[in-house]
């Protein structure tokens, strides 16, 4: 078996077959590595339409999505693993790194140029959202309680209470009813809802399913099962205000309460975190702090789209064939993108004005009739209004790029 | 001789472990729950105490108990393959009025007869422990605590027993006990009658109840609930030992420790419970916030509280005035209660064993016992991730499930599971929990909490134990992981409607 490639795809999801796609088309000698026993990773199970609205400029679910790039994958060949785990990346040299690989055909001691980590995203749990109370069964995961319905074919329960309205909590909302649940409420910390506006008519509104804006799940309750659960009024600081708790009986929780990138293994090979993305810190060929590692997808950041993730993972793919092709990325001034006025975050981290760059971007409140503004550059675009759950996605031409000195600023301001 | 233990904690498995070394006896070890394990046992603070704590004249038997169970998990936990480490442990004055209450404690050492023990200034206490509160004054060092994976040590204690003989029946509650002629006869059950010429009573919290059952009704147990967070195992900074606070009349304080998945863990709260609350497991805020509170005083720095991975309560088996009640009775004959093992109980577990099987059995009820020639004091477990690469490379080749990783937080294999069940079939679980798998393996207590790899698990499940995925339980009846397949709800809803 060879061990030796240009670029090792770990992660068999929508970003990382788009990497390795683009890698070989780009002539990169590349395999993919994907923990499952399948491939396609989490479209698969997203049987709701709303997919590829950007890329193949159709309406199509997640699974139909995902096998049109999937099929392309395996039409051009592109040598993969499944049941495979990285266990450790070592940064060997610059030009090369070491993978640990355990698949349940062996060991698999991997050299790579570039590795392209595109694992995507773990869900937060009740521990991490502050939920007290007992840990009893008919506690779910939005996309753990979607795997069983839509993978597996069973039912996770019936009563049902989502935790959070961020588009994977709508969308379980109206799974949930189609198949003859009775989804009691979803319940929102913030002010407004997570998720994109189409979702809110679609999932809820068109159901009847009422969204408690400003309240919080603060305690699970029962023996066995979920029997009820305690939810509270917050106030503008997120706090629970006393005495406004409420009771409502379910038997089942789905915690929709949002993602977080899933990047153990980069960790440990020292690649820096920006705290707002909890991703990676990158430049604009999506390359991380450790040379030759990229990284793309909801590894990189939380995306709305999966539209977003393809286009990330073939970016990286064409960085990691910049890196292969000079055996690095070449010298650059790197200008570092800089958040300002209702800003939350901001990727890529640093660009440099030898190609346009694409930059995702969420804002930290709700606005409507704003300009994004680029200080430096000159540049302005108004919008009717910005979210945080719309992902603000820009592209800066080069040209503009050079003219910026070490930093430039995206600020989100009222359009005077 | 027939011999009924109620209870698969780590006391009444104990027990059943130190039994089975005898001959001619017939040991069936009942438990209500799916597997061992289940209740007291399976959270607490986990801590191998060296045995200065308890006042000799007031609590005889722990200050007793407790020393000799220390040296006893040494043995024991490198014998059944229990995760252990011993990294000490300091009681920290936090102010130098402090310093008096670790005297006495240090007499306590010298009277109990632990190793070790001695006082510590400021300076030493910062080199045995960087990440202590540095304004404190100094601290009492017991270099022999240790720390174990206590939801490990049941079910390990088990399979042992059961190797050697004893008969293990979960899902079995106690519903009766008869006697005759002021001798127990035997246990009546909800699987049936079982005869026994002893019966002991190593019941957790229900110890009462059971005590109760056989006539001897004059103590109750109350709960007495602890509190906890656990960190992520790369959550910093740490501890290096075990540390907690001198007592006050007050409070225990809590104790900061890395736990044996090396995460920090923080806690426990101690808030008695009224007697009917022994299902309370439950986490609350004010418990929580007091944890935290306690754990800030007592160390530099804890870790940021959103690299918190879980908050979980336990509830310890609270005695009368904290006598634990560990007796053979001569009415009814043949009555053995181990109850009320509040802490030391986890430490002290192979200790009261050894007293009850060698001072009640064999000294005040005068049974003569001979030990079997051949007993097997071993259970060998491996864990993939732990051992050297060639032989990961050799295991997979034999059996390719090793190298499919289930688990990515704990990288635990699907190899590593199918010996889990395998154990778990051969002593006899009726129902293999997700639980069940989770305690032996650590399985789903990572970083993701299970919401990546609990329906991985969960399939294996099923697949090994021929059942449907949704009937896969977490902990037992009424647990299921879900209702039925995809279409169940809407195939009632066309039921109700043809109606």
């Amino acid at each position: 078996m060879q061990n030796e490639y240009d670029v090792v795809v770990i992660g068999g999801g929508p970003a990382g077959l788009a990497a390795a796609i683009k890698s070989k088309e780009l002539g990169l000698n590349v395999l993919l590595i994907e923990n499952r026993e399948f491939l396609g990773g989490i479209p698969i199970q997203c049987v709701h339409p709303g997919f590829g609205l950007h890329y193949f400029r159709e309406d199509l679910t997640g699974t139909e999505f995902i096998h049109r790039i999937l099929k392309k994958f395996l039409d051009m060949g592109i040598e993969y693993h499944t049941n495979a785990h990285v266990t450790e990346i070592i940064p060997h040299s610059y030009r090369h790194k070491i993978l640990k690989v355990v698949t349940d055909k062996g060991i698999l001691k991997l050299m790579a140029k570039a590795v392209i980590y595109a694992t995507g995203a773990r869900e937060r749990h009740m521990f991490e959202i502050g939920i007290t109370g007992h840990r009893v069964a008919g506690i779910y995961t939005a996309g753990e309680a979607q795997t069983m319905m839509d993978i597996y074919g069973i039912m996770p329960g019936k009563e049902i209470v989502i935790v959070g309205s961020g588009d994977v909590g709508l969308i379980m909302a109206r799974r949930f009813t189609l198949e003859g649940a009775h989804v009691k409420a979803v319940i929102e910390l913030m002010p407004y809802p997570g998720g994109l506006t189409r979702n809110i008519v679609q999932c809820l509104e068109d159901f009847g399913i009422p969204l408690y804006l400003s309240h919080a799940v603060t305690r699970v309750e029962g023996k066995k099962r979920v029997e009820k659960v305690i939810i509270t009024k917050v106030d503008e600081n997120l706090r629970p205000v006393p005495g406004t708790e409420e009771e409502l009986e379910c038997d089942t929780v789905v915690l929709a309460a949002g993602l977080v990138p899933y990047l153990k293994v980069i960790e440990k090979a020292g690649v820096i975190i920006d705290p707002a993305t909890k991703g990676p810190v990158v430049n604009s060929y999506l390359e991380t702090s450790v040379p030759g590692i990229f990284v793309a997808g909801n590894a990189l950041v939380i995306n709305d789209l999966v539209d977003y993730v393809v286009e990330q993972g073939e970016e990286a793919a064409m960085g990691a064939y910049e890196f292969v092709r000079n055996g690095g990325l070449p010298a650059l001034r790197w200008r570092k993108l800089v958040k300002g006025r209702n800003v939350r975050l901001l990727v890529p981290h640093y660009v440099s004005d030898t190609k346009d760059v694409m930059i995702y971007a969420r804002v930290k409140k709700p606005e409507e009739n704003v300009k994004v503004r680029f200080p430096e550059i000159g540049k302005e675009i108004r919008l009717p209004f910005v979210k945080p759950s719309e992902m603000i996605r820009i592209k800066l031409r080069k040209t503009d790029i050079a003219k910026a000195g070490d930093k430039i600023t995206m600020e989100v301001v009222p359009n005077e | 001789m027939k011999v009924v233990i109620v209870g698969a904690g780590v006391v009444g498995s104990s027990i059943a472990r130190v039994l089975s070394q005898y001959e001619g006896l017939e040991i069936h070890l009942l438990e209500k729950n799916a597997d061992a394990g289940m209740g007291v046992s399976k959270a607490n603070t986990a801590i191998i105490h060296p045995g200065h704590e308890d006042d000799p004249d007031k609590y005889p038997l722990r200050a007793k108990l407790c020393v000799k169970g220390n040296r006893l998990w040494y043995q024991w936990t490198k014998e059944l393959s229990i995760p252990a480490k011993w990294p000490g442990e300091l009681m920290v004055a936090v102010e130098e009025e402090d310093m008096k209450v670790a005297e006495h404690y240090l007499e306590l050492a010298q009277r109990n007869g632990v190793p070790g023990v001695r006082l510590v200034d400021h300076d030493e206490l910062l080199q045995l422990e960087p990440n202590v509160n540095p304004n404190a004054a100094g601290a009492l060092w017991a270099p022999t605590a240790g720390l174990m994976s206590s939801p490990m040590a049941a079910p390990a204690l088990v399979e042992n027993a059961v190797e050697n003989g004893v008969r293990f029946h979960p899902e079995t509650e106690v519903t009766g006990i008869k006697i005759e002629k002021g001798e127990v006869k035997g246990v009546e059950t909800n699987r049936g009658f079982i005869e026994a010429d002893l019966i002991i009573n190593a019941a957790g919290l229900y110890a009462d109840k059971i005590s109760a059952m056989a006539g001897i009704d004059y103590f109750t147990i109350h709960p007495r609930k602890g509190e906890y967070y656990v960190f992520d195992d790369d959550a910093e900074p740490k501890v290096t030992r075990i540390v907690h606070q001198t007592p006050t009349p007050i409070t225990k304080g809590v104790y900061v420790i890395t736990e044996m998945n090396n995460g920090l863990m923080i806690g426990p709260t101690a808030q008695d419970l009224p007697e009917e609350a022994k299902e309370d497991t439950s986490t609350t805020k004010e418990g929580l916030e007091f944890v935290w509170e306690w754990a800030q005083k007592l160390v530099r720095e804890l870790p940021p509280r959103n690299r918190v991975i879980r908050t979980f309560a336990g509830l310890r088996p609270e005695p009368p005035d904290g006598r634990w009640i560990i007796d053979a009775y001569d009415d009814p004959w043949g009555f053995i209660n181990a109850a009320g093992i509040r802490s030391p109980g986890l430490t002290s577990a192979p200790a009261i064993a050894h007293y009850i099987v060698e001072e009640l059995i064999q000294g005040k009820l005068d049974i003569k016992l001979t030990r079997k020639s051949h007993w097997n004091p071993y259970r060998r477990v491996f864990w993939f991730k732990t051992l050297p690469e060639e032989k990961q490379e050799e295991l997979i080749k034999q059996n390719p499930a090793y190298g499919r990783v289930i688990c990515m937080c704990r990288t635990i294999t699907e190899g590593d599971i199918l010996d889990i069940i395998g154990r778990m079939k051969k002593m006899g679980i009726r129902t293999i929990s997700l639980d069940g798998i989770k305690m032996r393996s650590g399985v789903m207590s990572g970083t993701c909490q299970g919401s990546y790899c609990r329906i991985r698990l969960a399939n294996i499940i099923a697949r090994e134990t021929g059942i449907p995925l949704w009937k896969v339980t977490q902990k037992g009846e009424g647990t299921e992981y879900g209702i039925g397949d995809i279409k169940v709800l809407l195939r009632e809803e066309v039921k109700e409607n043809a109606e």
